[in-house]
Order: structure tokens, then C-alpha cells, then sequence
């Protein structure tokens, strides 16, 4: 009976991740202009903005204190596309629900959202853009 | 087989949810995760730059707060053994009122009431150095909040807003304090953000706060709508992280980064 169950669960939520995925696979570009890595790691290093560093590391960055509660970028344009990777930073929650990583490109799902920050994005597209390229770069 | 198995999931499972402290071992105080040098400041009495509340704090206890009218040593007229060992049991029922309340709260209704003078403000120099003289007096004394049938819903309430993700970031308190502490957020290393040392001075600051004002900071941090000074909400976490930081010694006036 829970056997079963479970099995349902798994089922469903196995297609729920797998059309998110799918939804999401062909998200393309948000922008005309080709994300600029120069620009992303300068958006990157904006004290004003929620960098990346907070949490992860990039250990070919002289940035002292990087963080260390997510897993380190390093390599990260090796283990995912650049679709792939655009799609974590627009948002995270698509790939894995409960994941505290921001959602840098989505207002929906947010509780008390700070009035200065009401509607609006972390990232403008083409920030997401220059983010995605400058990850890119981060081969082995 | 299974059955039994699935029993033991469900009841471990609950008692950990039931249990309102860090998932791993007893509370550690922030003052663990400072640097040699901030924890010096902290410790030295000479240094320690919160210590200028307490020293407000002892002129305003003999203050009228009315022309001729009483002061708080008209009551309280040793405040070493009078105060010792209050904070350390609030935010409280008051047995007056019957409402929760916080210290500072307290000291708010006392000033307005009992001694007839206008309600000093929340950050208020004035509410600040009362709230670390009265919290002085309770140092090295553990956190002891009462834990009463009437208590439980604010604790249920403070928990329940400890674990909302909420703002732009979309973080809760607990995603980071209590599922990361020790980890280094960039230079930080993250705390269990607890409550004991109130109010400190913090370098970060170069200034004085209350737990509210911590409450208020972290919430902008992650881009969310801070609830308002005194608001039931910031009572709620109030008493909540005092349960779930019970037995820690109180440091105020403490220091923090």
C-alpha cells in the first residue's frame, strides 16, 4: 500500500522534474546580444548584488572569502551547457524545489518581498546572459 | 519488515521536528564563531564599546522621568540583586497584563505607565542602556525563557516565521543558521543566530542595536519586508529563539561583527 504509493510519488514527481526540464531545456538566450564574460565576472564581483561568491567558490579568482555552501564552480562550463547553466540561474527551484540557491531571474513563489525589490529581479536578462558566458569559460 | 522500519522513520522523524534547537548538539553562541580579537573586545569590560549602554543605563535608573516623579530606584533600589537574572527569563507573560512581553516592551509600558513619561523609542539611546543595565545584571546566567501553555503559541509562531523563506533571496533564518552554521558565508563564518548577547555593539554597525534590530538587518539582507518594531511577529522570534537558545549564558552587552 505506502509501497505503492511511494512508487505513484516518484512516478509523478520524476515526469514533474522531466517536463520542467523539458519546458525549460529549449529556453534559450534571454537576450539578442551574446552574454559578455568580462561583463559577468564584473557583475560577479558587484559588492551590490548577490554574487555567486557568497556561497561559491571559483578558485581560479584571486577573491578572497569566497564562500563555501555551495558546490564550487569550478569546471562548471565541463558538467553543463550553457542552457543548462542559464536555466540554474534564472531558477534554481526547476531543477531542485528545495534548493536555498536565489532564483535570479523569477519573482513567483516569493514571500515578503523587501518593497525596493517588489516585482522586480535579481539579474536584468542580459545580466543573466554575461553570468551564463563568464561561467563558460570555466572549462577544466 | 517493513512496517516496523517505516514506524521507527515516522516517530524519529517527528521527534526531530518536535525539537525546536540546532539539529546537531547543545547551542553555540555566536561569540564562538568571532575572530580572537572581536571576542578580546567583547571580554574586556575597559574595551568593550557596549559597555557605554550599561554606564547610560546606571544614570538613567536614577533619572525622573517627570519633574519630581519617581525613577526606576524608586522601586528597584538594588539593581544588582533586584535585576539579577530578569532578562534571562524574558520575553515573558507578564503577570500584570497577561500579554507576552518582551524587555524592552516591559521597560516601554514601565516608563509610560508607572512613571507617566513618554514611551522611549525602539533603538532609542535611552530604551538601548536600559534594556543592556537590566541585561548587565543577568549575565553569565543561561537564557531561561519559560516554556507555559500560554508561551507555546508564540514559540509555535516564532518558529513557524524562523522557518518561512521569505524576500528577493528567498531564504529562511534556519536555511542559513541553522542548516549552515560554522560554513563560511564569503568572510563569515555563519552562526546559529542566537540571541544571548542583546544589545551589542556591532563593528559592522560601528553602532548599538537590540535583537530587533538584528532581526530587521537580516531581513533586508535578503531583500525581505522586515516586520515592525514591537510587531507581534518580532515578539514571537524574540521568544522562540530564546527557547531554542535555552542555557546560553547571557553576554550583554555583548560585540558582535
Amino acid at each position: 500500500m505506502l509501497d505503492r504509493t511511494f512508487r505513484k510519488n516518484l512516478l509523478l514527481w520524476t515526469s514533474a522534474v522531466c517536463a520542467a526540464s523539458a519546458a525549460f531545456a529549449d529556453t534559450g538566450p534571454l537576450t539578442e546580444v551574446p552574454g559578455d564574460p568580462a561583463r559577468g565576472l564584473a557583475i560577479l564581483r558587484d559588492g551590490s548584488l548577490p554574487s555567486c561568491l557568497i556561497c561559491h567558490q571559483i578558485s581560479s579568482l584571486p577573491d578572497r572569502d569566497q564562500g563555501q555552501l555551495g558546490p564550487t564552480l569550478d569546471g562548471v562550463a565541463g558538467r553543463f551547457t550553457a542552457d543548462e547553466l542559464r536555466l540554474r540561474i534564472i531558477d534554481a527551484r526547476k531543477i531542485s524545489p528545495e534548493t536555498i540557491m536565489p532564483a535570479y531571474y523569477a519573482t513567483d513563489g516569493l514571500f515578503r518581498v523587501g518593497r525596493n525589490w517588489a516585482g522586480k529581479t535579481i539579474y536584468d536578462p542580459q545580466q543573466v546572459e554575461d553570468v551564463t558566458a563568464y561561467l563558460m569559460t570555466l572549462a577544466d | 519488515m517493513m512496517k516496523p522500519l517505516l514506524i521507527l522513520v515516522g516517530f524519529l522523524s517527528g521527534a526531530v521536528a518536535a525539537w525546536a534547537g540546532p539539529p546537531d548538539g547543545p547551542p553555540v553562541s555566536g561569540y564562538q564563531m568571532m575572530t580572537p580579537e572581536t571576542q578580546q573586545l567583547q571580554d574586556d569590560d575597559f574595551l568593550n564599546p557596549a559597555m557605554f549602554l550599561v554606564d547610560r543605563g546606571i544614570t538613567l535608573w536614577g533619572r525622573e522621568w517627570t519633574q519630581g516623579g519617581a525613577t526606576c530606584q524608586s522601586c528597584h533600589s538594588d539593581i544588582a540583586s533586584d535585576m539579577a537574572g530578569v532578562a534571562a527569563r524574558y520575553p515573558r507573560i507578564d503577570p500584570v497584563s497577561g500579554q507576552m512581553v518582551s524587555l524592552e516592551g516591559k521597560i516601554i509600558s514601565e516608563i509610560a505607565g508607572r512613571l507617566g513619561a513618554p514611551a522611549p523609542d525602539y533603538e532609542s539611546e535611552d530604551l538601548l542602556a536600559l534594556t543592556a543595565l537590566i541585561g548587565f545584571q543577568s549575565r553569565g546566567m543561561p537564557m531561561n525563557v519559560a516554556v507555559t501553555p500560554d508561551s507555546g503559541p508564540w514559540i509555535a509562531k516564532g518558529k513557524e516565521i524562523f522557518e518561512t523563506r521569505r524576500g528577493q533571496l528567498n531564504l529562511s533564518c534556519a536555511n542559513c543558521h541553522q542548516d549552515h552554521w560554522g560554513e563560511k558565508l564569503r568572510g563569515d563564518t555563519l552562526s546559529q543566530g542566537h540571541i544571548n548577547a542583546f544589545p551589542v555593539y556591532r563593528l559592522t554597525w560601528s553602532d548599538f542595536g537590540s535583537r530587533q534590530r538584528m532581526f530587521t538587518w537580516c531581513m533586508e539582507s535578503i531583500r525581505s519586508e522586515p516586520y515592525a518594531y514591537g510587531s507581534e511577529e518580532f515578539l514571537a522570534m524574540e521568544t522562540y529563539l530564546a527557547v531554542r537558545g535555552a542555557g546560553l549564558p547571557i553576554e550583554t552587552p555583548g560585540v558582535r561583527r
